[in-house]
């Protein structure tokens, strides 16, 4: 297992388009950061690319990267070496290199201009968000036979959890105006990881907002240890169970 | 006719010097001839003077009727035992200074405080330590009195069983200043109090208001501190009510606002920090009142704006790190906004006059939706409320078209 992984590791850092993300990110995250007054806009356009940027980089590279490493799987294969080891030592090169490029393209830059426990947030956010959308690509990548449908499914995934999704519970919101509907929102959240790692963030960001009423009820829950513990228990689901669905999946997998 | 002028002469010095040969100063304490204040002041005269030596003087109510200058030495402790008014002044000019005065009764019905001025002019009360009073400082009917340097705690628990710490009524020409107070139901109380000024006190962590105003015309509050009270600042029903260089400070909550403006003309207000508040100024029915280099950061919104105002002038105002710097529930906008520093604006400066080229609409949409529907809050900052910001922003519909800064600031103002 040893030796694949570390394979896959070095194949993936030699990538140049991982390369050119880490340098993008280390462009972004520098020039933000330097050309705003206050350093709270900076990590407005932090948040941004880490909701936006950064899933969509890791689902399409993760996805991409299976399909074009699927001779070389089938080499494995044909080894005496278990499924499981191979699903395993993929997924772990792919969210430490990919954690890695984040790490040191943003999480530096952000916990060097704001050494505080919001900065810390985001890193957390940025890498849970690295480790749930491989996974998610892992599972998209394994589902389907062919490449283009397999690209084309995790860019709806996507697009279903950074915009639809959004779309869907502001739509909610405004139906069920009149209804008490705050606890149920938070279950809600816990349905989209972006949306989650959004909330944990803006409970850090715009602490003074969120002492009104309403944002009262999402403070009592995401401000409070507790709610932190099990929010972050949620993340840790979202890696967690699509990385089990596509390794069982491969498993059984006629290749 | 020199005889007249010499007499006229002796005359004037005689009148003059009467006072002063009856001056006495009076020592109270366990050592001395009086032992307790209550048979002091009976013995002295108008214009004399009491020292207190320290002990623990349980004298139930005592009753100031004469113009004395009754002063501590060492902090000497009044105890009301928590049944009495500890000092009650019915006389003017009197003096009270240097004072640990403690556990006043509490009744509602008659508003029971650690010191209250019934009807009096020139009063001071100075250097005074209140603790666990109902009421802590109380002046009806009060002129020219002054309130310095004391310091009121309370350890309040709810409304109904805490008085205010400085509560003026009916009063004119006050002068309050260097106080700290805390732990009251309102830090400073007034109520039709006129041409009065309070200065450099400090409130914080008050059950309700760290200051309170009510129809109370002509006031001045210069550089005083209001931190994390239960409901920052209301000023109600008043007019030309002037605020110079107050700190507004983490006063959170859904009802708790840096300052509550309600029914206010003809003020100004200028130089005031406020940070971290939920709402720094909530406005309603406010009309030509002047606001001028106030700073505003990290606050949850910086100014909440009812339709109800008008004729503001709201100009060369910092807007910093705050999630909406201002927001409003109608259409209809009288007010002018024209040459504020907001760090939202992302316009441009091409003829370097440090003045935006375009104008800047401080009122985004998402804070409108969020007026309608409070729980829409949990989808600040995503995609999608950016989306729909950027697209009002360009073709404004439910923002109100009129709310803009003109001439919007490229550099923050330098305070």
């Amino acid at each position: 297992m040893n030796k694949i992984y570390k394979h896959v590791i070095a194949d993936i850092i030699r990538n140049r388009i991982v390369i050119f993300y880490t340098l993008i990110l280390l462009l972004a995250s520098l020039s933000v950061f330097s050309l705003e007054d206050t350093s709270s806009k900076g990590l407005l356009s932090m948040l941004n690319i880490i909701l936006m940027i950064v899933p969509l980089v890791c689902l399409i590279f993760s996805t991409i990267y299976m399909y074009n490493s699927s001779e070389f799987i089938e080499l494995l294969l044909s080894q005496p070496l278990k499924r499981n080891t191979i699903w395993w030592s993929l997924f772990i090169g792919l969210i430490t290199s990919l954690g890695l490029a984040f790490f040191v393209g943003a999480g530096l830059v952000i916990l060097i201009f704001e050494p505080s426990f919001l900065g810390l947030m985001l890193d957390i956010c940025g890498l849970l968000l690295t480790f749930i959308f491989t996974a998610i690509a892992l599972l998209a990548a394994v589902l389907t036979k062919d490449k283009a449908k397999g690209i084309g499914l995790s860019i709806i995934l996507w697009l279903f959890y950074a915009i639809i999704f959004d779309g869907i519970v502001l739509f909610m919101l405004f139906q069920w105006a009149d209804y008490p509907i705050e606890k149920f929102m938070i279950v809600i959240s816990m349905l989209n990881p972006i949306d989650l790692a959004r909330i944990l963030i803006l409970m850090q960001m715009d602490v003074s907002a969120l002492m009104g009423y309403t944002g009262a009820i999402f403070k009592d829950f995401f401000g409070t240890t507790g709610g932190i513990l099990i929010s972050f228990g949620t993340l840790m689901l979202w890696v967690i169970i699509p990385f089990a669905c596509s390794l069982r999946y491969f498993k059984k997998k006629d290749l | 006719m020199i005889a007249l002028k010499t007499y006229l002469i002796l005359f004037i010095l005689f009148a003059l010097s009467v006072p002063y040969t009856q001056a006495n100063t009076w020592y109270v304490g366990k050592n001395e001839r009086f032992k307790s204040l209550a048979s002091a002041i009976q013995q002295a005269q108008a214009g004399d003077r009491i020292l207190v030596k320290p002990g623990i003087y349980h004298e139930h109510n005592l009753i100031i009727d004469k113009a004395l200058t009754i002063q501590g030495i060492g902090l000497p402790i009044l105890d009301g035992e928590g049944k009495y008014e500890v000092l009650s002044i019915k006389a003017s000019q009197v003096t009270i200074q240097g004072f640990h005065i403690r556990n006043s009764g509490i009744s509602s019905l008659k508003d029971l405080a650690g010191i209250k001025v019934y009807d009096s002019q020139y009063v001071q009360i100075i250097n005074n330590l209140i603790t666990h009073s109902f009421f802590g400082v109380y002046i009806q009917y009060g002129k020219h009195c002054t309130i310095k340097n004391n310091r009121i705690i309370a350890y309040g628990k709810e409304e109904q069983q805490s008085g205010n710490g400085i509560h003026c009524w009916n009063s004119s020409n006050l002068q309050i200043q260097n106080n700290v107070i805390t732990g009251h139901r309102d830090g400073i109380y007034f109520e039709f109090v006129t041409h009065s000024i309070i200065k450099n006190n400090r409130s914080f962590r008050n059950l309700r208001y760290g200051l309170h105003f009510m129809f109370s015309n002509n006031d001045t509050y210069i550089s005083n501190v209001f931190t994390n009270n239960g409901a920052g600042v209301a000023v109600m029903f008043s007019n030309h009510v002037n605020m110079f260089y107050n700190t507004f400070h983490q006063n959170w909550g859904d009802a708790s606002y840096g300052i509550l403006l309600k029914e206010i003309s003809d003020g100004i207000i200028q130089g005031n920090r406020f940070e971290k508040n939920t709402t720094g100024i909530y406005l309603e029915g406010v009309s030509r009142v002047k606001m001028n280099r106030n700073t505003f950061s990290n606050n949850g919104w910086g100014l909440k704006i009812q339709a109800s105002c008008q004729d503001m002038t709201i100009h060369h105002n910092n807007f910093m790190n705050n999630t909406f710097d201002v927001s409003t529930n109608g259409t209809l906008v009288l007010n002018n906004f024209d040459g504020n520093y907001w760090d939202k604006y992302d316009g441009y400066d091409l003829n370097r006059d440090h003045i935006g080229d375009i104008p800047f609409r401080p009122v985004s949409l998402f804070s409108i939706i969020l007026e309608k529907n409070p729980t829409t809050l949990i989808m600040f900052r995503s995609f999608i409320s950016a989306l729909m910001d950027k697209t009002e922003k360009l073709i404004p519909s439910l923002t109100p078209e009129q709310l803009k800064d003109q001439f919007p600031l490229i550099k923050p103002v330098k305070l």
